[in-house]
């Protein structure tokens, strides 16, 4: 760790001297906070963390997730742990992949002011406007791909005027597109039936009753698919 | 950004990667292994157990952080408790909001349970979400349930529980189009077949990925059906003892809410025990893979209701931890990247393993290049070797990286290093609890109403898990649990609740002079100093 070198942040407008580049999760720690909220992970994937925080002289508010971002001199943060969200129940199963599907669940999502202010607060770079705009246009699977890589952190939804819940629409649009789009792996079914069938039964049988020395060898025999 | 130093020795890996390209590392045969992992596994090294002196696993030899939460106290004073006032009174008690606990609490509510879900954080913050590379199913045309159960044999060194192995393998398709009919976005072709390739230790290509956000969709997607089916949810309350009844079944547990501080009695006809695993014990100082509240709190409320572990003396390394940049040290590099054709390089730039062997023996390979053969890289936290990920791109076409890897890509870019251009510094780091609580196939303990699944269980993948099959197994035997136990309540009576089995263990603990911690720890406590 690059200790030697210090710098001051400010967590919710008290003063800490962090070491410089440790992530702000481990900054906080460092400071003496014990994390309850506004800590899951500590890997980048479950968006427990969203922080926003601004830097000196500048105006504009910058985002970030705890885990991820970097400790620089000057910044002053908050973390974002919780935001109250909108979310529509369902039985997928009965959906079909189109915009009438959408807009019976999130009809919001046509107060879009086109402002951008979510991809602009987007901590995984989405462009989160856009995948909302393709939800709009009842385009699932263009939503679907779109959004893959959001981890539902609600910044977006924090500073969103027209009150979306960008992430609740994202997730109604993969599952649409998993579920009615793409088709289903004909291999997959077909083994299934197999195997309900007990088509494996005695083969597993077999080697369940082999010994350990047994098993090494056909193990180490085995053939290898490149 | 990397050193001066560092790009320097890129040069030589760039040096020798057109004639590495076209080499195969031999692999090593059973015999060969064994004696790789008793040279420098860490589950081998001097002093690194000592033996449990109490509960049914008395005597045998665990790592010293597992000890220490075993010979601890309870949390509550059961002399305290008040056990005739329940805050909840439920069919089924699921313990763990990951991957194993809502898979068992959908399909416990799906057999007709009224079932309450308990979690320490939020739910889906665990280990599941942080899943990159992939799930294991044997669903394609040259593969089959028994040739996946070889592997995963061979994977645990032979001591897995055949029965508990046997339902991995059989019931993997039948999970995988479970979650395709709740819409889980698997990687596939146009045509609908699964795109698969090879994880370490497997002999067919029947790895299934979504990018490398694999756990991640999976649990967002199961979390979302569990919310559609109006499954209850407990957050910030875990679960910190079990209780019995006077027939000595387990009953329900105590919760702990962890911002007001208050404690609920819940009853329930069945307890479900998914809290996952432990890397967040650091054991042999490792930093971790883990999220934050892996903290092996099912395995100690399980053990003093008499439930018996095994292979928790097995701790998973995982090969490709970061060791370089310093901020995200221990963070996982996804196997997937070997999966996709990186090589593993010394400072030297040759190839030195099979890249895809299985994990314990990557992982002790690497620790003797850097340790014995001193042809490892030196960095902050102590040493590393190369994976040369620009070989991705090279062999499957330029953008691979990007697209296939977006998490991996995004978490070093973030410090300035492009990972599909230059080749990235790893070290093994903790990763895994291959042990848990004994289980039987449906997902039973010896203790009456305690079911146990995922990661806090043991005997699946005895001494190693291969790569893709946790996943699987949270699936598998979560499914197993809420099934068998939504059943199984139908004919059960709760009798009156108690606390004795935690009383008799303190008392012991007494005995033995061992009354100073108190356990499960619910949360690391990172305070002041910077963590791994
Ligand atoms: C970074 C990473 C990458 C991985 N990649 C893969 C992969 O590619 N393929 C694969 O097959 N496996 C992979 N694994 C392993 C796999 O993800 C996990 O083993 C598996 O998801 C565990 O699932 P689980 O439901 O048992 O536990 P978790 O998903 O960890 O869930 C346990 C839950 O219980 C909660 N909990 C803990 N204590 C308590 C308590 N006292 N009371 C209430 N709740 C509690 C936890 O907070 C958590 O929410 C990976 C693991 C990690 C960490
Ligand atoms: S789209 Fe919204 S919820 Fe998803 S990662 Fe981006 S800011 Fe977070
Ligand atoms: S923040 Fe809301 S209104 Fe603005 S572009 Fe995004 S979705 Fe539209
Ligand atoms: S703690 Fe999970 S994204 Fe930061």
């Amino acid at each position: 760790m690059p200790e030697e070198k210090m710098v001051n942040i400010y967590i919710m407008n008290k003063q800490y001297e962090v070491p410089a580049g440790v992530t702000i999760m481990k900054a906080m720690e460092f400071a003496g906070y014990q994390f309850v909220r506004g800590c899951g992970c500590r890997g980048g994937f479950c968006g427990a963390c969203g922080t926003v925080y601004r830097k000196p002289g500048d105006f504009r508010l910058r985002s970030g997730l705890a885990c991820q971002l970097q400790a620089e001199e000057g910044m002053y943060l908050a973390q974002i742990p919780f935001y109250p969200a909108n979310r529509s129940t369902y039985d997928l199963q009965e959906l079909t992949p189109e915009l009438s599907t959408i807009l019976t669940h999130y009809p919001e999502v046509t107060r879009c002011l086109g402002c951008n202010q979510c991809t602009k607060i987007c901590p995984q770079g989405l462009d989160v406007m856009d995948y909302i705009a393709a939800a709009q246009r009842g385009d699932v699977e263009k939503a679907a791909h779109m959004s893959f890589d959001c981890i539902m952190c609600g910044l977006c939804v924090s500073r969103c005027p027209a009150e979306i819940v960008h992430y609740n629409v994202g997730i109604l649009c993969r599952r649409l597109y998993g579920r009615h789009i793409i088709p289903k792996a004909e291999h997959l079914a077909k083994r299934v039936e197999e195997i309900k069938s007990g088509k494996f039964d005695g083969e597993l049988n077999d080697l369940m009753g082999k010994s350990q020395e047994e098993l090494t060898k056909i193990y180490d025999d085995r053939d290898m698919e490149q | 950004m990397y050193t001066a130093e560092m790009l320097e020795l890129i040069k030589v890996v760039e040096q020798t990667r057109e004639k590495r390209m076209s080499e195969t590392f031999p692999r090593i045969n059973v015999e060969e292994k064994n004696k790789l992992l008793r040279g420098f596994h860490p589950d081998y090294m001097d002093g690194a157990m000592r033996p449990v002196q109490l509960g049914p696993n008395k005597g045998d030899a665990l790592p010293h952080e597992h000890v220490d939460i075993l010979e601890s106290r309870s949390w509550v004073d059961p002399a305290d408790v008040d056990l005739e006032k329940i805050d909840f009174d439920v069919d089924v008690l699921v313990i763990g909001g990951g991957g194993a606990g809502t898979s068992a609490a959908i399909m416990a509510a799906e057999g007709g349970a009224d079932v309450l879900m308990a979690t320490k954080l939020r739910h889906g913050d665990a280990n599941t979400m942080m899943a990159e590379g992939g799930i294991q199913a044997a669903d394609k045309e040259n593969d089959s349930p028994p040739i996946h159960y070889l592997d995963v044999m061979g994977g645990g060194g032979f001591l897995n529980i055949p029965e508990l192995v046997s339902a991995l393998v059989s019931d993997a398709p039948i999970c995988i189009e479970w979650l395709e009919n709740f819409g889980a976005m698997f990687s596939k072709f146009p045509d609908g077949t699964m795109n698969t390739i090879h994880g370490g230790g497997t002999s067919r290509r029947r790895m299934h990925f979504a990018h490398d956000y694999t756990g991640a969709e999976i649990m967002r997607t199961l979390r979302d059906e569990a919310r559609n089916r109006g499954v209850k949810v407990l957050e910030f309350a875990p679960a910190v003892e079990l209780l019995k009844d006077d027939q000595g079944q387990v009953a329900g547990a105590i919760l702990y809410n962890m911002e007001t501080e208050k404690y609920y009695i819940v009853r329930a006809k069945a307890v479900i025990m998914a809290t996952g695993g432990s890397g967040r014990l650091h054991i042999n100082e490792s930093p971790t893979t883990n999220h934050y509240g892996a903290t092996a709190d099912g395995i100690i409320m399980s053990y003093r209701a008499g439930a018996k572990l095994a292979f928790l003396n097995a701790t998973q390394f995982h090969p490709t931890g970061v060791a370089f940049p310093e901020q995200v040290v221990g963070q996982l590099v996804t196997e997937k990247v070997r999966g996709l054709g990186a090589q593993l390089v010394n400072i030297e730039g040759e190839q030195f393993f099979y890249p895809l062997e299985t994990r314990d023996a990557v992982s002790s390979a690497i620790i003797r290049e850097c340790r014995e053969r001193g042809k490892g890289l030196t960095v902050p936290s102590g040493s590393g070797v190369w994976l040369d990920s620009p070989m991705i791109d090279i062999i499957h076409g330029k953008g691979t990286v990007q697209e296939e890897l977006p998490a991996m890509f995004r978490m070093f870019d973030n410090f300035g290093i492009k990972m599909d251009e230059t080749p990235i510094i790893i070290y093994p780091t903790l990763h895994y609890q291959n042990g848990g609580v004994l289980i039987n196939d449906k997902a039973e303990t010896e203790i009456e109403g305690l079911y146990i699944a995922g990661e806090c269980a043991g005997g699946v993948h005895g001494r190693n898990r291969l790569m893709g099959n946790s996943l699987l197994d949270i699936l598998v035997f979560g499914r197993r649990a809420g099934m068998n136990a939504a059943e199984k309540i139908k004919n059960v009576k709760v009798g009156k609740l108690n606390l004795e089995h935690a009383a008799e263990y303190n008392q012991e603990l007494d005995k033995l002079g061992l009354n100073e911690r108190v356990s499960p720890i619910l949360i690391p406590d990172y305070r002041y100093k910077i963590s791994g």
